[in-house]
């Protein structure tokens, strides 16, 4: 019988969350690295006993840990991440240059096809791959060095490349997304990128419809159709058919259309899932009600899901990283919130369980089905 | 040896209990004993200094009889005491976050 693992990164350790297919029974290990910021954990596609977990610290910094058993056991890994070539300058908060400093790995993203490859998403932001199962980090320079790098700016969060999204149709492309520098895209495995950002409007910025600037939450894509991919942005829900070339907004009748999370359903490519959020300085739900929304029609038409999810008093937020589908037949939806709940539906989200609700804030959850 | 001892997350990390001690080839430095401590357990390259600079993170601190040395340069000898295993050279996370 097949069964799910959810991988929970939380600001104090990370914890693992299994189930059988049923997902009414879990079993809670951890904290795994307890007291370490865990930003993000994820397993191989490829192997999926192999997972992979950023851990870091502002007191010893970023480490990188592997595990080869489904997480029973882990092993630190390389944790050098050195810019490739001449640092240059990116936009202080304050407009005025300043140098790239490496901070911490925010996303990471295994290879589709090869268990010891797998791609990190750092701040400040620039994007790294080791072939070796984690061994040696090199930087994809072309990213950076991409003409517009010296005018990327950094989000509240700092200046992070928070998603990577592999094509699985095509191993030369891959989408990647930065705060506050927008969407990214490569179509030669990563020496030379293009910003696609066209059709993306931030009027919090100089030029609202500039080629870069734009604070890109979060991004998300059904693997059948790589062309398309949906977007929370810090306001305004987007899609694109095009492989980024041109967004269209498609917040229709959402409450709000701010927001951090966003994701695809495993089996239905025009049905998407986000957690509105009140506005940029009050990161909690309206009104205290705490609802994913749902899309069966590639967005404009939202319908609330809020079966399960407390409706009066709740002020949590949901992080860019902290949802997840899995990919059994009724599709499993997962949330995670900075009140340290996870959530999980197994109905394609019409009703919601907490499978924990007292971890320390949720930063990241990824799933794994296991067959 | 040189006895080291490491704040609870770097021990967790490099899987040790306890004090740890360190072979020093030459002169002993904050610098060179640094560097036994990671060839020993390169784990913990990068989480006391920085892998390129070697400077200690801003959040780590060194004390050694008693006294903070975070601020001396690398290559300061360390005392008599700590160079003759007497006392141990202390790494320590600094107490701050809030």
């Amino acid at each position: 019988m097949s069964k799910v693992r959810v991988l929970v990164g939380t600001r104090k350790g990370a914890f693992i969350l299994e189930s059988d297919g049923k997902r009414e029974s879990w079993a809670i290990s951890g904290p795994h690295f307890a007291g370490w910021e865990m930003y993000h954990l994820k397993g191989s596609p490829a192997n999926p006993d192999r997972i992979w977990a950023s851990q870091t610290s502002g007191w010893f910094g970023q480490q990188m840990q592997r595990s080869d058993d489904g997480g029973k056991s882990w092993q630190p890994v390389g944790n050098k991440f050195q810019y490739d070539g001449p640092t240059g300058t990116h936009q202080w908060y304050d407009g005025t240059p300043h140098p790239w400093e490496f901070k911490r790995v925010w996303h990471i993203e295994p290879s589709l096809t090869d268990p010891d490859t797998v791609y990190a998403g750092i701040e400040d932001a620039a994007l790294f791959v080791s072939r070796d199962a984690g061994g040696e980090w090199s930087e994809l320079a072309g990213l950076r060095g991409h003409g517009t790098g010296p005018a990327w700016q950094p989000g509240a969060g700092g200046m992070c490349l928070h998603t990577v999204i592999l094509d699985p149709h095509d191993p030369l492309r891959i989408f990647i997304a930065i705060s506050a520098a927008g969407a990214f895209r490569t179509d030669d495995g990563g020496a030379s990128w293009k910003p696609i950002n066209k059709g993306l409007y931030s009027k919090y910025i100089p030029d609202p419809n500039a080629e870069v600037g734009h604070c890109v939450h979060h991004i998300a894509m059904h693997p059948s159709r790589p062309n398309v991919l949906f977007m929370q942005k810090h306001w305004d829900v987007m899609r694109t058919d095009d492989a980024g070339d041109h967004w269209t907004k498609v917040s229709g009748n959402l409450p709000t259309d701010f927001g951090f999370v966003i994701d695809v359903h495993a089996h239905e490519p025009e049905t998407i899932y986000v957690v509105p959020i009140k506005n940029d300085s009050e990161h909690f739900p309206l009104d205290g009600k705490l609802a994913v929304y749902r899309s069966r029609t590639g967005g404009n038409e939202w319908e609330p899901l809020t079966k399960g999810l407390p409706q009066k008093d709740c002020y949590v937020n949901v992080l860019r990283d902290a949802m997840a589908v899995d990919s059994l037949d009724s599709c499993g939806v997962y949330f995670g919130t900075t009140g340290g709940q996870v959530y999980g539906s197994a109905d394609a989200g019409d009703s919601w369980f907490p499978i924990v609700r007292d971890l320390p804030a949720v930063l990241s959850v990824e799933v794994q089905t296991i067959a | 040896m040189i006895r080291v001892e490491l704040p609870a997350h770097l021990r967790t990390l490099a899987r040790v209990t306890g004090e740890v001690a360190v072979e020093v080839e030459g002169p002993v430095t904050i610098g060179s004993v640094l560097a036994a401590v990671e060839s020993r357990y390169p784990m913990l390259q990068g989480a006391i200094r920085d892998h390129g600079t070697l400077k200690r993170r801003p959040f780590v601190r060194f004390f050694v009889c008693m006294e903070d040395w975070s601020h001396q340069p690398a290559d300061t000898p360390l005392p008599e005491a700590v160079a003759s295993g007497r006392e141990p050279f202390l790494v320590v996370g600094a107490i701050a976050g809030g």
